[in-house]
């Protein structure tokens, strides 16, 4: 198995050409049909992804499964993965059956929609396998195509709106990085990451325009980076994109966006920011867990105030994404486990949490909490759930979700202590606009007249839902499957980071 | 000796020879009635003259005391110009005939035209490109105004021979100037006089003022005046030509020129040709927004897109001309699939060109949508289409020569311009409901739009080997 990572990627490309090419119709039948090869595809992706995992040596902390061929211009086609990258490459491959499952009762141009995901679904993994830069934006950036049209095709009422902002904001973000790529390449003579990761990018004092730059080169490809990966994630401020996207998407959309897309700005952070321009992620991290603080505090109080159910869940994902920055930043064993811990658990929590809405949307066609209340009189089951994923959002011990806040926090709390206080007020906040939210939704007596005949569950529903209760469970109570994993890749990133910071403190001396 | 001249100017003798029998052949023998034919006839002899030339050996040679080149660059772009001449004629046929403007001159002219861009791109001396430049552009101005009796295309061929003509001029003065301060219009003589390195006050003006005049022919900004009115005032498939062949040509040109005449002054033009590129870049981007006109909203794009083209050559280096090859090549690629799109744009018989028009294609015909989708993904630079990959070379190109500047600037642009594509998938995918299209694809449109979405795609993985032909044609210049 040679040529496994792009076995794993190609499978959905390759599913969504055979259906794009080969599928006529738009009947009854052909809509079938689509499902079915969707969910085959993205099974097949998932059970050939096992592999990865049988056949990964946490122990070693170098890139695995490495392929590499010539391309053109100059670029390599190569693909590999580490500690780091290979568990959101399973995590992609375990969510999109489920979305794509999830997507059961969609009824418009089902052939199409299910196209876009197999196409999101093969740039996501190659974002997370990539190893050659260029690549790596090329599938970054080519899942706005897909992405953009499943927003504005199947997405809400002010779909259009939300598309374009979605589209035009991460692109601007995305350029920026694009002119640091290449000059990177112009600095180093290669687009290969690994060797990137070795080079020493130039960090003394350098004017540009007048202005005293400290960092020099690596602060301004931080910037760069950073305004694309910032926007990604989201981060306050950057994050006003986000909500719209989320409330117009349709239901699998906000799955992908929330589970996986947002990811990809915390995994760029952990692949390019940290360990290619350390100097610079040291002296702006004060920068980075302000910012993080902010977001998690403000975007909380803002959750509190909406009334619209995706809107509330959008704004608790930027608040939780202030988590993964914060321990990301930290760069210290816990801060960074626990960042990509934080990004996994989060995957399975709010894509379930958007699930649930679906659910009631699908039935009631309103995502208004005040349309809702009293649920559990009518749904149980959908009850059980919701408080389960309610609770997990929360980080409530047991669940995943207790697990990434705790590490990101300890990691965060070494190195800035301030910061770190604030950032935990969120977790009281998110437990406010979390229950809060579950007590209007579902508890209390059923009187609204439209609700008397509104049904629980179905077996798709629960079959869609169980294996997203099992994986928080699972990472709840042993989070060490991530950690072992995780762990070596980790260690020796942030030994290499403080290694090279040393070497700063001379340069800022000298700066002044 | 004589001899050796002719086999290198063979294959423009051979095809200006070709235009002059048909257009006697065909004055004296039913006129318009042979249109047809001899459209289908001019596209096989383009696209034998491009195998011919593409096939035939490698080298370099020049001709006429040092005035003519043949050479892997001029061989590059003459097949560009040529094919896309012929894909140009190939995917009009049906329209012009049926638009009643099936007369026998448009093939003939497309020719002459071609004829001059290839003597332009193999100039060695300023005459020999004054020539090669007049004779494309005379041909051009006719073929603007080939509706006669519309109002707009009357309009759109005295723009744009009046302001040709103002062009020519200042070229013209650019070229007297140079020759008075080197005495010699032979590039090669041009060079060897700024081999040192100091370029006289008056050599400066003679630059400045050729570049000028060519700026004219690629549109770039502030010289783009006439673009998008003659694009929206000249019937469609001249449009397509004007898009395509041309622009390559006048760029190789500009790159020919700089290069072989003044590359001892680097530095002199190197500035000039960014500040066209940036202005050409924001100008493109931002008057396109306005625009509801596909054909005039294709003026801006080509706008834009030329000045990412002369980003790459304001490098100055191997890597910027190649990369500006790379680019033209993809440019007329995409812009051919497009125009191959708006020429089949029609309803109740009458061609539209109204964006709005598109509302809602997706549903009706989901192929030739995800096509045209792709070749506007491809136009607004999202990867991975092969239209990222140009902009990536150029950008390169561009860093490395330490023009960080205009690469931010370009990359802005870029996402500026982005809408404007983005807004025409947004009317063929979710627009509102409106009246829709009825016009029907022949097959040659379906093949070329078809084509170059797929060469968009998968040229991601080889290029089709343009890469190196590009590496190749690149090193005859920057030695």
């Amino acid at each position: 198995m040679a040529n496994l990572l792009s076995i794993i990627t190609f499978i959905p490309l390759v599913a969504a050409a055979i259906l794009a090419l080969l599928l006529r119709g738009d009947d009854e039948a052909a809509s079938r049909n689509a499902k079915w090869v969707a969910l085959t595809a993205t099974t097949a992706t998932f059970l050939v992804s096992i592999f990865l995992l049988t056949g990964f040596n946490p122990a070693d902390t170098g890139f695995q499964f490495v392929e590499e061929r010539d391309w053109i211009l100059g670029l390599k086609y190569k693909v590999g993965v580490d500690g780091i990258s290979i568990l959101f490459v399973l995590l992609t491959t375990f969510l999109m059956p489920i979305t794509i499952l999830s997507c059961w009762e969609v009824k418009v141009r089902v052939k199409e929609y299910m196209i876009a995901f197999l196409v999101l679904e093969g740039l996501m993994l190659g974002v997370f396998v990539a190893l050659d830069m260029v690549l790596f934006y090329l599938f970054f950036e080519g899942q706005l195509i897909p992405m953009f049209l499943i927003i504005g095709i199947w997405g809400g009422k002010d779909r259009i709106y939300a598309a374009f902002k979605f589209f035009l904001y991460t692109f601007l973000g995305s350029v920026l990085m694009l002119v640091a790529l290449i000059a990177m390449y112009v600095d180093a003579q290669t687009t290969d990451i690994p060797t990137l990761l070795n080079h020493v990018f130039a960090s003394e004092t350098m004017n540009v325009f007048g202005f005293h730059i400290v960092g020099g080169l690596q602060t301004l490809l931080w910037v760069a980076f950073f305004a694309s990966f910032a926007v990604k994630l989201p981060m306050w401020p950057l994050h006003t994109w986000l909500p719209d996207a989320h409330v117009q998407a349709p239901t699998g959309g906000s799955v992908v966006l929330a589970a996986i897309l947002l990811k990809m700005g915390g995994y760029g952070f952990l692949r390019f920011s940290l360990p290619m321009f350390p100097v610079a992620s040291y002296q702006l991290s004060g920068f980075v867990f302000w910012l993080s603080a902010i977001a998690i505090v403000y975007t909380s109080l803002v959750a509190l105030a909406q009334t619209d159910m995706k809107k509330l869940i959008a704004y608790s994902s930027v608040a939780h994404m202030g988590y993964v920055t914060i321990g990301t930043f930290a760069a210290n064993q816990q801060g960074v486990d626990g960042a990509i811990f934080q990004m996994l658990s989060h995957g399975f929590v709010s894509g379930a949490l958007f699930l649930c809405v679906g659910v009631i949307y699908d039935r009631m066609h309103t995502r208004d909490i005040d349309a809702y209340g009293g649920l559990v009189n009518r749904m149980p089951a959908y009850a059980l759930v919701f408080m389960f994923f309610t609770m997990a959002n929360v980080g409530l011990p047991g669940t995943s979700g207790f697990v990434g806040e705790f590490m990101t926090l300890m990691g965060a709390f070494q190195v800035n202590t301030w910061a770190t206080f604030f950032a935990t007020t969120g977790v009281i906040l998110s437990a406010a606009y979390a229950l809060w939210l579950y007590r209007r939704v579902v508890m209390g007596d059923l009187i609204k007249e439209s609700l008397r005949m509104i049904t629980d569950m179905g077996r798709r529903e629960k079959l869609v839902f169980a294996p997203l209760v099992a994986m928080t469970l699972l990472l709840g109570l042993y989070p060490s499957l991530v950690t072992d994993v995780t762990g070596p890749s980790v260690s020796a990133l942030v030994t290499e980071y403080h290694a090279a910071i040393p070497a700063s403190g001379t340069v800022q001396v000298a700066g002044h | 000796m004589i001899s050796a001249d002719i086999s290198a100017i063979l294959p423009e003798l051979l095809l200006a020879l070709y235009a002059m029998a048909a257009l006697i052949g065909v004055v004296y023998n039913g006129k318009d009635a042979w249109t047809g034919t001899l459209t289908w006839a001019t596209v096989t002899v383009l696209v034998g003259v491009a195998a011919w030339i593409g096939l035939s050996g490698s080298g370099a040679q020049m001709a006429f005391g040092e005035s003519f080149n043949d050479d892997a660059f001029s061989r590059l772009a003459k097949v560009t110009v040529l094919l896309a001449a012929a894909s140009v004629l190939a995917m009009s046929e049906d329209y012009m005939a049926r638009s009643g403007l099936g007369r026998f001159e448009f093939p003939l002219l497309i020719t002459f035209a071609t004829v001059g861009m290839m003597v332009m791109v193999s100039a060695g001396d300023l005459m020999v490109l004054y020539m090669g430049l007049e004779l494309s552009s005379l041909s051009l101005y006719v073929v603007a105004a080939l509706r006669r009796d519309s109002l707009r295309s009357t309009e759109a061929g005295l723009k744009y021979f009046v302001l040709g003509a103002l062009a020519s001029g200042l070229l013209l003065y650019g070229a007297s100037l140079t020759y008075g301060f080197t005495g010699t219009t032979l590039f090669s003589g041009i060079l060897a006089t700024i081999q040192g390195g100091h370029v006289s006050v008056g050599l400066l003006f003679g630059l400045v003022f050729l570049i000028t005049g060519l700026a004219f022919k690629v549109s770039a900004v502030p010289f783009h005046m006439w673009t998008p009115d003659v694009y929206e005032g000249s019937p469609t498939p001249v449009t397509a030509f004007f898009a395509t062949a041309p622009k390559v040509a006048a760029m190789t040109l500009i790159a020919r020129l700089m290069f072989d005449a003044f590359g001892g002054a680097v530095s002199d033009w190197s500035q000039v040709l960014a500040l066209l590129a940036v202005l050409s870049m924001f100008l493109g981007a931002i008057g396109g927004i306005g625009q509801r006109n596909f054909k005039r909203l294709m003026a801006y794009s080509s706008i834009a897109h030329m000045g990412f083209a002369l980003m790459g050559l304001a490098a100055g280096t191997l890597d910027g001309v190649e990369s500006m090859l790379i680019y033209m090549v993809i440019y007329v690629v995409m812009n051919v699939g497009t125009f191959a799109f708006i020429l089949s744009m029609e309803r109740d018989g009458a061609p539209v060109t109204d964006i709005n028009a598109l509302n809602l294609y997706a549903k009706k015909e989901p192929l030739k949508a995800l096509a045209l989708m792709v070749l506007l993904f491809s136009l607004a630079g999202v990867p991975p289409m092969l239209g990222f990959f140009a902009k990536y070379t150029v950008l390169l190109a561009a860093v490395d020569a330490g023009l960080v500047w205009l690469a931010v600037a370009g990359v802005i642009a870029s996402v500026i311009s982005a809408f404007y594509y983005l807004r025409i998938v947004y009317y063929m995918y979710f627009g509102a409901e409106g009246e829709a299209l009825d016009g029907r694809m022949v097959p040659a449109q379906w093949l070329l739009l078809m084509g170059s979405a797929l060469v968009m795609v998968l040229g991601v993985v080889n290029l089709f080997g343009v890469e190196g032909a590009a590496t190749a044609a690149a090193q005859i210049l920057v030695r």
